[in-house]
């Protein structure tokens, strides 16, 4: 028999599952948030609170430098991905069938799974064969191609689940396609792209191993910085800045669950 | 722009334009930067090492037309993969990097399963917000995630300390720079790649059936085994293999975590390349390892195109 007896009609098996889930999740984030504000050099002895190293943090040009390095490429390379994995999605979902298409989902949905470090020199390879410059822009671009199919795929699914019949009305009452897919499946699809967005983001800020080979001298992402630190071993500076990206990324995913609660309510309202 | 007065022909040759532009967009991009490069590591993989500018010969010449081409043909060679066939460094590494895969997927499913299965069990109205919660720490940079069990797993560290404190072990135990650590680094950084297809299966479940089984006088554990589990197969499958192939090839995790003596593959080949310079040999153990990771890398796709909807 199942037993109802826990919180909200879950079981007591599925609740502790989900909190033990969970606390495995967020426990050593929260020690590393906590050890940031550590007054202690030796990282593992408490020795007060106190914000030392985020002052120290605002002295280290390098790690700044690399900071906006990184934000600037994510946000380069997850816009370029979000125009490109949108096509892609749209050429899977509404242009029917043609030639080469399992090579074109194929190559779409191939990198979703591609080791890291096989993408990496594989691009590398291709800028030294193109004898390209390498720095900001070749970073820039393989990063568009890692992130575009994650945007494809969550594109993807948002357009296979709404109702093509608008689109065909549309096009039926003499809207030009491009001007129905302005006026009419982009707003509908806009979610999913500013998802996308989001995600192309994070992946190109949060990446080392593809940064590492595709850039040149002059162009040192917040990662790379943060791996050489590492390397060195465990430093309370490094906890700093930690605290501060996820607290940046606390601060975007609200904003975003917050402008789709408004989203949602304004088509409620709609209705 | 004309909208209404436009005439059909007109109207469908354009239509056919920007159909052909959707698709040959994203298809050029991804033919020049996914395609090609993949094509140029498996040339440079028969290659040769030379101390030149690029460290290999042959170098194909296309302005020295077909005797150039001969040439650049007669030129290659399979010597990189017999090094790395012959070479126990290489073939140890290949077998760790899929046996860590292998454990790592199978400790994942131990633990995803029951966690998307509680999420998926969760009031309804709870769900979106429980489902955000295993994707948050996925969007707070994986090297934090890493870094975070350095401190933990280090001599000094705090799992150290717990255990001291509470009289489970007299003195520090090594956790880092061993396997443990590593499959506790891979393990924590892939759980919600595991977690999200589990839970998208196992929402879309009829709980009747379960219901029904029990009603029928079926056991627990005989209802889930014979019931839940295959119909959330799809979901075992795709995360499974969105693990299984990415951990397999993964350097940052082993590289931070692990020790210096077994490496897995994506440390071969970051060395390979890095620090022996030797593009030739890192290019075929690219290849090998793309070549071992096919089945799966195909099975996923065909997978992943079912799911959504896509023949």
């Amino acid at each position: 028999m199942r037993s109802r007896s826990g919180i909200g009609g879950m079981s007591r098996f599925n609740v502790t599952s989900v909190a033990l889930g969970l606390a495995f999740l967020y426990l050593p984030i929260a020690i590393l948030v906590i050890y940031s504000f550590n007054a202690s050099r030796l990282v593992t002895v408490w020795g007060g609170w106190s914000t030392r190293w985020y002052v120290a943090l605002l002295h280290d040009q390098a790690m700044l430098e690399a900071a906006w390095t990184s934000l600037r490429i994510a946000a380069l390379s997850a816009t370029a991905a979000s125009v490109l994995g949108t096509l892609a999605a749209v050429a899977l979902v509404r242009a029917g069938r043609f030639r080469g298409r399992t090579m074109f989902s194929g190559m779409v949905y191939a990198p979703l799974v591609m080791p890291e470090v096989i993408t990496g020199l594989s691009l590398l390879l291709l800028f030294v064969a193109l004898d390209a410059a390498r720095g900001f822009w070749t970073v820039t671009i393989a990063h568009t191609t890692v992130t575009l199919s994650f945007v494809t795929v969550v594109v993807q699914s948002r357009l296979l689940s709404f109702d093509r019949s608008l689109e065909e009305a549309a096009m039926d009452l003499g809207c030009p396609p491009l001007k129905t897919f302005l006026t009419v499946t982009l707003p509908l699809i806009f979610p999913a792209v500013a998802a996308g967005w989001m995600l192309a983001f994070t992946l190109s800020f949060d990446d080392l191993v593809i940064a590492t080979f595709s850039t040149g001298p002059g162009a040192t992402t917040l990662p790379m910085r943060i791996y050489s630190e590492v390397r060195l071993g465990v430093k309370p500076e490094i906890n700093a800045i930690c605290t501060i990206m996820i607290a940046m990324v606390a601060v975007g995913v609200v904003a975003a669950s917050l402008l789709a609660k408004r989203g949602e309510l304004a088509k409620a309202r709609a209705a | 722009m004309t909208h209404a007065g436009t005439p059909p022909r007109r109207d469908k040759s354009r239509r056919d334009w920007g159909r052909r532009l959707v698709i040959l967009i994203p298809a050029v991009w991804l033919a020049v930067f996914f395609l090609v490069p993949c094509l140029i590591v498996l040339k440079i993989s028969l290659s040769q090492t030379a101390i030149a500018q690029p460290p290999y010969v042959p170098v194909l010449d296309l302005a020295a037309g077909w005797p150039g081409l001969r040439d650049f043909i007669a030129g290659l060679s399979l010597d990189s993969y017999k090094l790395i066939g012959s070479d126990w460094l290489y073939l140890t590494s290949y077998l760790r990097s899929l046996s860590i895969a292998a454990l790592s997927t199978f400790i994942l499913l131990l633990i995803g399963y029951p966690l998307a299965y509680g999420i998926a069990r969760a009031p309804r109205r709870l769900q979106p917000f429980l489902v955000m919660a295993v994707f948050l720490p996925f969007l707070t940079a994986f090297l934090i995630r890493i870094y975070a069990w350095i401190n933990i797993l280090q001599r000094e560290g705090l799992l150290n300390d717990m255990l001291i404190a509470l009289g489970i072990v007299g003195e520090p135990l090594v956790w880092l720079a061993t396997d443990t650590a590593v499959i506790v680094g891979i393990v924590y950084s892939y759980l919600p790649f595991m977690v999200l297809p589990l839970y998208a299966s196992l929402e879309k479940m009829d709980e009747s059936l379960i219901e029904a089984a029990a009603d029928l006088g079926a056991p627990q554990w005989k209802a889930f085994w014979l019931i839940t589990v295959p119909l959330s197969a799809s979901g075992i499958f795709a995360g499974a293999l969105l693990c299984f192939i990415p951990i397999a090839g993964e350097f940052v995790i082993p590289d931070l975590l692990g020790g210096s003596d077994a490496l897995m593959i994506g440390q071969t080949l970051w060395t390979e390349f890095f620090q022996n310079k030797d593009w030739p040999v890192a290019s075929a153990v690219a290849i090998a390892l793309l070549i071992v990771l096919l089945a799966p890398i195909l099975i996923y796709q065909h997978v992943q195109m079912r799911a959504l909807g896509d023949r």
